[in-house]
């Protein structure tokens, strides 16, 4: 199973302070942020992908760029890509770059971006979301499948013998994930395809979180990828940890009770009580963790929001390696003893997926190129 | 099978004279009800306890407990009667925000009985200045007599006088709301409310309302 830290890239004021980093601070504090991901045995590090203030980070290759250059096993995923107003093209051969430099670290996870006056930035429309990710996500698909592309669609020029480069790395287009909370059709999509579906249930209750992944589930059942079991989910996941959960309500709340998504709402009491926000012990993290996957059945990524709310990055630092030290090498141990042996651990990486070959759905272009159960 | 009548009562004060229209009105709705040889379960949502509960919902995009029930209740019903106080000239902002919150196609042809309370009856143009707009956005079908009370009408005889004296009002009202709950409830599918989930939103986190892959794939699978 695959652990790792996921930001949103937000530069907000700590409410301890009153003094927010500047956008180049919190640039080198993320780098670090990224590198510590590694250095404490996790798995991988996803970027946000944002164009208006408060967020910075509007070009994640760049920046995931510069952090494979000084890591060697850390796996560099988004959250998410905006495949709603990103030209497809430009994503083909921006991942594709990235996958040849970090020699294979790459996944994506597409998401449709929520901000309505992002959109109209880049000549498109909200109300065409759902339209915009469906189309946009085929053409993709197919520009890292097919050597030359002939392609007409709504919302973009028309392609004629178009060839993306650079070709994938060993001919392997990277891994998917489709991210969405609510909407039903992007679970079909993932399932369609037999690609990954993340549900980033930090804002969410659970039963909400595992009837939208028992969807995808029987979806991808559906399509013929594999049991309903053996569906590739990730969830989201957002702690605040000291050695005993007294101290940890003590130093987060500050930074609870202001947070730009959920502040001057519900108590710290009430929020964590409904969504997987657990402020405590590391044996509290833990236990709440591995809940999850009663909620949703045997999952491949977890991944953690750390850097929110104004938190110094020392204090995320420390979380970080609290995370790799103290929590996931027990989560590691004990997902494992639940999960039956023909549920896939991780998610398809680059060298799985050179193994697999043509069976394995990331090979075609939607359920024509099923795989039987079992042989993922 | 018992009809279900969700009365929301947005009033502040305890007892309000918010929840006693409110209750006058029910009483009716089931007394027409029960004289068309059917029975009426009647629950009534009190905004009031619900207060803080659709602040951190407005804020967190979770309904707590509580308003999640109430949701919910006003989603499966038959029909219902939605009564609010005036302030400054409309519904009161609590009514409005608990409104808001309801799925934007939970009240597709439901019937609605729209009422007011107000210090004056010169807030009496209320009901069809801003709660009948409302309601008809929402697709809901609202009875053509609204209710609406001032302080004067809760007067030493009750409002019972004349010709339009308050009862004669509910009484129109409750009328036209009961023939419609006993001619719609357990009738023909497409002419009821959709389907809705636990929180009171119309389920579409199910395979039987998907739309197929392909089809959102269009004219792009070749």
């Amino acid at each position: 199973m695959q652990f790792g830290i996921f930001s949103v890239s937000d530069i907000t004021t700590d409410p301890t302070t009153g003094r927010a980093p500047t956008e180049g601070q919190r640039i080198q504090d993320l780098v670090r942020i990224a590198l510590k991901t590694e250095e404490v045995g996790l798995d991988v590090f996803a970027t946000g992908e944002h164009h208006n203030p408060p967020f910075f980070a509007s070009s994640p290759t760049t920046f995931l760029g510069y952090i494979a250059a000084q890591t060697t096993t850390l796996q560099l995923s988004t959250a998410t890509t905006l495949i709603t107003t990103n030209d497809p093209v430009k994503i083909a051969e921006d991942y594709a770059m990235l996958q040849h430099l970090s020699g294979g670290r790459v996944d994506l996870m597409m998401g449709r971006g929520n901000t309505g006056p992002v959109y109209p930035w880049f000549g498109q429309d909200i109300r065409n979301g759902i339209a915009l990710a469906v189309e946009n996500y085929h053409l993709l698909r197919r520009l890292w499948r097919e050597d030359v592309v002939d392609w007409e669609g709504k919302f973009r020029t028309p392609l004629q013998g178009f060839t993306s480069t650079p070709r994938p790395l060993d001919g392997v287009p990277p891994f998917v994930w489709h991210g969405s909370i609510r909407s039903p059709e992007i679970a079909e999509q993932a399932a369609y395809y037999g690609d990954g579906f993340f549900h980033n249930n930090i804002f969410w209750t659970m039963d909400h979180t595992a009837r939208m992944v028992d969807l995808y589930r029987r979806r991808y059942e559906h399509y013929g990828h594999g049991r309903a079991d053996q569906a590739i989910v990730g969830l989201g996941g957002q702690v605040f940890m000291a050695k005993n959960s007294q101290e940890a309500v003590k130093q987060f709340r500050p930074y609870f009770d202001v947070a730009p998504v959920y502040g001057h709402g519900p108590s710290l009491e009430e929020f964590t009580r409904a969504t997987p926000l657990t402020v405590g012990s590391p044996q509290q993290v833990i236990e709440r963790t591995l809940g999850f996957a009663d909620a949703v059945g045997d999952y491949q990524r977890q991944m953690f929001l750390m850097d929110h709310a104004g938190l110094p990055v020392e204090t995320v630092l420390e979380q970080i390696e609290i995370l790799g030290s103290e929590v996931v090498p027990v989560l590691r141990k004990e997902f494992e003893a639940r999960r039956p042996a023909d549920v896939p651990s991780d998610p398809p990486t680059h060298t799985s997926l050179i193994e697999a070959g043509d069976d394995h759905a990331n090979a075609a272009m939607g359920p024509r190129g099923r795989v039987e159960a079992g042989s993922n | 099978m018992a009809r279900k009548l969700v009365v929301i009562s947005a009033g502040l004060s305890v007892p309000s004279s918010t929840r006693i229209l409110a209750d006058r009105i029910s009483g009716a709705v089931q007394r027409e009800v029960t004289a068309r040889g059917e029975s009426l379960e009647v629950e009534v949502v009190e905004l009031r306890g619900l207060a803080r509960e659709i602040a951190d919902h407005l804020v967190s995009g979770m309904p707590p407990s509580a308003l999640r029930q109430a949701l919910s209740a006003v989603s499966s019903a038959d029909a219902v009667v939605a009564v609010t106080p005036v302030f400054t000239t409309s519904y009161s902002g609590l009514f409005k925000s608990f409104i808001d919150l309801l799925d934007p196609d939970v009240l597709t042809g439901k019937p609605v009985l729209i009422a007011a309370t107000a210090g004056t009856p010169r807030h009496s143009l209320v009901l069809d200045h801003a709660l009948r707009p409302l309601f008809t956005y929402l697709r809901a079908v609202v009875v053509p007599t609204g209710v609406f009370a001032a302080t004067e009408d809760f007067g030493s005889n009750g409002g019972r006088d004349g010709e339009d004296g308050l009862d004669r009002r509910i009484a129109r009202a409750a009328s036209e709301l009961g023939a419609l709950l006993v001619s719609t409830s357990g009738s023909v599918p497409g002419f009821t409310a959709p389907a809705v989930d636990e929180v009171g939103k119309v389920d579409r986190i199910s395979e039987d309302s998907l739309t197929p892959f392909e089809q959102l794939l269009g004219n792009q699978l070749r």
